[in-house]
Order: C-alpha cells, then structure tokens, then sequence
C-alpha cells in the first residue's frame, strides 16, 4: 500500500525525522485557511499522487506570494500528472500540499528497500540525489553506495556515522544524521514497509540534515500489524476492480487485452497470460484465486472480470491443490447464472477433485468448451473470442 | 535414494487442528507419509483424525521421534513457527503458509545460519514430494509417478503443469521441490539444482522460473559450470507488464531487471532448453534429454563426494 507524501511526513514526524508541516487541500477555496497556518512564504505546492516524478512533469511549484499559491494550486489540482512512473495514462491529481519552502545547500538520495539477492533490508543512499536517481543507477551505480541492514538489531549506529561520512555530509552534523539514518531504518522495520525513500535529503544552511520529500510504501502481508495505517489507504489512487479482488482474497491485475482469465496460483496465471499471449491472444486480466478459494470467492472474481467491457471470452484455468476443482466448478455455475453469462467460455480443470468438478459443469446448464491441456485451453479461448475486438 | 524427503521421514503438522492443515495432513498420510502428529498451542494431550496434538514442536519431536514439520500456522505467527521448529530439533522444515512478511523473513533467514543442518522450504510454497514414497505439502498426489525427472520451481500450480505433463509422456519425478513465491525463501533454485544435481536417482531437471530477482539467473550460471545432467525450463511472466506485482511478491519486474528475457536468454546460455509455452514444458524436457545424449560431459564436480 502506498501513501500520499503528506501522510508519509506525519509518520516521519512521529519518530523524530526532520520534516517540513504543511497543509493538503482539495480545493482552490481552501487555500486561504491553509495560508493562515503557515503566513510565511515563500511556498512549494507539490501534487499528491501515487507517483515519483512529479517535479519534473510539473506537479510540484514554488511560489513567492499568497497570490502565486492560488495560482499554482489551481493549475496542479485536476491536472492529469503524467511521469515516467504513472504510465501514459497518468493521474489526476486530487490534492495538493502547501509547506513553506526549505533555502537548502545540497541535496541526496537515500532509500531503505529489501534486498533479495542478500535476504536483509538494506540502505541505499547517494550524493548525487535530486530527480536523475533512476538514471545514475543505470550510467553511474557506483555513486550509490549499499550499506546492509541486520534484520534483528537495525542499523548499527557506527553504521549509520560511516555513511554520514561517506555521503560528503558535515562532519558537525554527524551525530544528527546518524540518528537521522538510524530512525529511517526503525520506521521501516517497525512498520513493516516494502520501500521507505527521500529524495531529496537536503543540508540546509546551518549544516543539518532534513528530508525534504517522503515516500513510504507498506508491505501488504505486513500491513494486519499496521491497522490504524492500514486505514490511510486512498482509494482514488488504486484501480477499483482491484481493490474490490483484494476484498474478498483475490488478486487481480488490470492488463490491456480482451480475454478474461480466472486462474489458481500466481505462476500458473502468469503461465495462462504468456499462453494467451503466444497463441495470438490478448489477456485483459491476472486474476488468481488463491489457494483456499471459497465459492463466493469464484463468484465475485467472475463478477469482477465481467464488469470490464472489454472482456469477450473468459478463459477458468484451475490445477487444483488446496483449492478443489467441485468448489471452483461449483463458483463459476453459480456466478455464471447470477449475472447471466453470455460470453464464450473455456474451462480447463486438473488436480484436486476434479471429476467431482466436471461432473458438476456437465450437469449444469451452463455452455461452455472444456479444454484438456493447458495449451489447448490457451488456443480454444482465442479462437472463441470474437474477431475484430483485438485492441 | 531422492532428495531431502525419503521413507525416513517422520512428520509433524504445525497447525494441525486448522481447516487447511488438517485436511492436508490426512492427504499426507493416504498417500504414505509417515505423519505422527502435530502442533497446536493451547491443544497439546488431544487427538484429531487419530493424529496426537502437542502444545510445542519440543514435546512432538520428544514424543514421536519427528524429523520434519509442514507449516501452516497463519502468515503473521509462521515466523516464530519456522524458528520454533529449529529449535525443536526438525531437520527438514517446509513452510506453506503464504502472506508472510519479508521483514519477519528477513529475521528467520539470519537466526537460520545458526542451524546449518536444518533447511526451510518456502515459504509461499506447495511444498516437496519425493513420489511413491512420501509428500510433505499441498500437491495433488496422483498427478505424480514415481520416475528420474528432478522439478524445481518457485510457482504452486504450474508446479503441478509440469508434473502432470512428465507424467502424461510416461516419465516420472524423483523428487519435487516447490520453492515458494516470495522474495525471501529458504530453499532457492540454486541450492535445489545443486541438490537434484548430486542425486543418483535423478537423470534430468526441469526448473520453472518467473519474472523478478536474479535466482534463475544465478542457476543458470551454477548448470553451465557444474551440471552434468539434462535441464529445460520454463519462465512464466512473458506477457507482463513492468512494474505491476503479479500476485507472487517475487513476481515484480522493477526497472527492466529480472524480465522474462533477460532470464530466458541466460538459461538459453547456459545449455538450457526453454519451453516456449507453458504446455510445452514436457516437449522442452524430452528435447533437453535428447540433446546431451552422445555428448557425455566433462564438467568438474562440484566439491563434493562423486557420484
């Protein structure tokens, strides 16, 4: 889950971190009564969506009087943001948050993310920060130096002193920055993030340090730890069909295509994707069911792939182990009557239960093409699907 | 012989008194694992489905001899179960549960080192078979036969796609390891190619791989040093787009790093047949065993005993 930048300084101000308050508005009425709480200028007006990259694709002002702020918060809300990070859709941009400009003299990059390859969190952080990070990781990856971090203990503080050192940071500013460091890696273990990242870190004129952005992103599985967080959620900002999969134990992912696919396991339904994909196809969807799906479970996941429009044939790929072909089989007849199907169907079964569950279809009235392999499903479903809709 | 589970397995389920664990125990011992118990705290001196219930994995291992566990204690408690059953004395530990978090796995990974003989499968997996002699795990049993085709792979389900198409041309599996899904697993591809690699009972591999991290790659690189059998694989993620999470925590691709390409074109490198669709995989194995008949290899052994 990820959160707004505004909502990500409350929580770096809660354990310590320096940061600069301001004030979200959602409307252009709003701005006097924020202005009010902090009167002197001048501003920065940043866009709040869930996105890197908003500088430079003009979501994020400055602005020297009252007036200027009317201004830019007017041309930032509503605005479609497209960056590198939101695809070429972009985001619209629904809030806005008003702080007082920071006067700084240098600015970094530092993050704390998982490391797969070493199984541990760990730090990366450079002196050459600002908004080319991506680029200096591919032209320039040794200006990014990696400090790993004990899963247990945390970053040691000698740790977190060494990097000060290493980044160019004042040596006056020591103590502060390794605390500073030291916090940013306590925020992410307490709260179980996936990504934790300022960019820019700023020293200011007097030598100390200061984030001057905020990103933190919760790790999903850990987020039943976090509930009061877990309730910062901004729906506005996520895809609903998925959030909806996500409410009944599903996952779902919206793709380009105009094939539905309802699949067991996240490898096989990627597997389904790729064979759709090399048999001339095009998925509309990833949707896995998860191990233990219920029936109401299959319900709503059929529910949900037909409410896209673009669907025209479904593709059910079930290999069954915990979950049970008869459940599935049931879940499909079930949905399949409720919002009264009419596209092509194609089902292919395997695994656990499954001549309980062909039994089921067959005794059903529900059409559809039964599929023995996976391959044959994957060329069945293409062809089913009606010509000319290829998007 | 096979690999990591033979018919000396003596097996415990943490979570036993659960829907899933209870139902995947009694799968478990119809198909002849050796199950002696399992593990519920607060539950410990009762009985269900004729397994004995122990309050901690210290009393089970005392009481039944146990030397392996198969975990499904709920995602946020599973942590403290791997560890538990390490410190009980399991040897073999296979973690089901899905929906841990990396950090709680982080912590499991460092505290492990202090266990060299005990080895963590998963978690987020279906677990490990060795068939016609045991399976610890969620796998349909029948889709198995008894056969030489070692099968590592990171995904469940597609997992159970390659079993039943070595099954279906006739062949069997020595031993199956399911790996698991997420970024922080016990078992990596790596470690199970060495495992299978050094197995009399195992002639060819299959491993299936998917978009994100490096481990297919670094798998790929240990087969071209140091594999002296047959491999073919498969990598699901081809059609994905960049930067979504397809389900599987691991299954991200970040930055155009671990794409299905990239990691193809390294198994590709490295003498690996790739399937080119998910039904292919059986094709993709025969065409594999074919090719390195004749050429008999002259690969240095891993530092290990020989074979």
């Amino acid at each position: 889950m990820k959160l707004h930048e505004y909502q990500a300084k409350e929580i770096f101000a809660k354990y310590g971190l320096p940061v600069t308050p301001g004030v979200v508005v959602k409307h252009l009425s709003e701005v006097d009564e924020a202005l009010k709480q902090f009167p002197q200028g001048p501003w920065v007006v940043k866009a709040q969506v869930h996105a890197g990259g908003r500088g430079k694709a003009g979501g994020v002002k400055f602005a020297k009087s009252e007036q200027e702020v009317h201004e830019k918060v007017s041309a930032i809300l509503g605005m479609t943001l497209i960056s590198p990070q939101t695809g070429p859709e972009g985001r619209l941009v629904r809030k806005v948050f008003i702080t007082p400009a920071v006067d700084y003299v240098k600015e970094l990059y530092v993050s704390v993310v998982l490391d797969r390859v070493n199984r541990t969190p760990i730090i990366l952080a450079s002196a050459e920060g600002g908004t080319e990070i991506e680029e200096l990781a591919v032209h320039k990856p040794e200006a990014i130096f990696k400090i790993l971090i004990d899963p247990i203990e945390g970053l040691h503080p000698y740790q977190a002193r060494q990097l000060h050192l290493r980044l160019g940071l004042p040596q006056e500013s020591i103590n502060q920055g390794a605390k500073l460091f030291q916090n940013m890696v306590k925020v992410f273990m307490e709260l179980d993030l996936s990504m934790l990242e300022v960019n820019p870190l700023v020293v200011l004129k007097d030598g100390s340090i200061h984030c001057l952005d905020a990103k933190v992103d919760f790790e999903d599985n850990g987020l039943a730890r976090h509930k009061d967080y877990a309730a910062w959620r901004d729906p506005d900002e996520e895809d609903a069909r998925e959030l909806q999969a996500a409410e009944h134990g599903l996952s779902y992912i919206s793709l380009d295509g105009y094939i539905g696919c309802l699949v067991n396991g996240a490898g096989l339904a990627m597997a389904t994707a790729d064979a759709i994909q090399h048999f001339g196809g095009s998925p509309a969807n990833f949707l896995d069911v998860g191990g233990s799906a219920s029936q109401k479970a299959v319900t709503q996941a059929f529910k949900i792939i037909l409410s896209d429009t673009r669907v025209k044939a479904i593709l059910v790929n079930i290999f069954g182990g915990i979950a049970k072909c008869d459940v599935i089989a049931q879940g499909i007849i079930d949905a399949a009557k409720e919002v009264g199907l009419s596209l092509p169907l194609v089902v292919r079964l395997e695994g656990t239960n499954v001549e309980k569950g062909k039994e089921l279809l067959a005794k059903s009235d529900l059409k559809y093409t039964f599929a023995t392999s996976m391959d044959e499903a994957a060329k069945a479903v293409v062809a089913a699907a009606p010509a000319g809709v290829k998007s | 012989m096979s690999v990591l589970l033979d018919k000396n397995a003596k097996v415990i389920c943490q979570g036993i008194t659960g829907t899933a664990g209870l139902f995947h125990s009694k799968a478990c011992r119809e198909y002849g694992t050796k199950m002696v118990g399992g593990v519920t705290p607060g539950k410990g001196g009762t009985e269900i489905e004729g397994f004995k219930v122990f309050d901690t994995v210290e009393q089970a291992v005392a009481k039944t001899g146990a030397n392996t566990t198969m975990i499904f204690v709920p995602a946020l408690f599973a942590a403290d179960a791997i560890l538990e059953a390490a410190a009980g004395g399991i040897k073999l530990i296979v973690c089901i549960t899905e929906g841990i978090p990396a950090n709680d796995m982080a912590k499991v990974n460092k505290i492990l080192k202090g266990y060299p003989d005990v080895r963590l499968i998963g978690p987020n997996c279906p677990g490990i078979i060795t068939p016609g002699v045991a399976k610890v795990g969620i796998m349909p049993g029948y889709i198995h036969r008894p056969g030489k085709i070692g099968i590592v792979s990171r995904s469940g389900t597609l997992t159970y796609e390659a079993v039943w198409q070595v099954t279906q041309l006739g062949l069997g599996q020595s031993t199956c390891i399911g790996i698991g899904g997420d970024p922080i697993v016990g078992t990596t591809h790596i470690d199970a190619m060495r495992l299978l690699n050094e197995d009399k009972n195992t002639d060819a591999v299959i491993m299936i791989g998917e978009i994100g991290g490096s481990n297919e790659e670094e798998a790929a690189l240990y087969v071209k040093k140091y594999m002296t059998k047959p491999v073919a694989a498969f990598i699901a993620g081809t059609s994905a787009p960049p930067g979504k999470r397809m389900g599987h925590a691991g299954a991200i691709v970040s930055g155009g790093k671990g794409t299905a390409k990239e990691k193809i074109a390294a198994l590709e490198a490295a003498g690996i047949v790739v399937a080119a669709t998910p039904g292919e995989i059986g094709h993709a194995l025969l065409e594999a065993i074919k090719k390195s008949k004749g050429k008999k290899s002259a690969k240095p052994k891993p530092a290990k005993k020989k074979k």
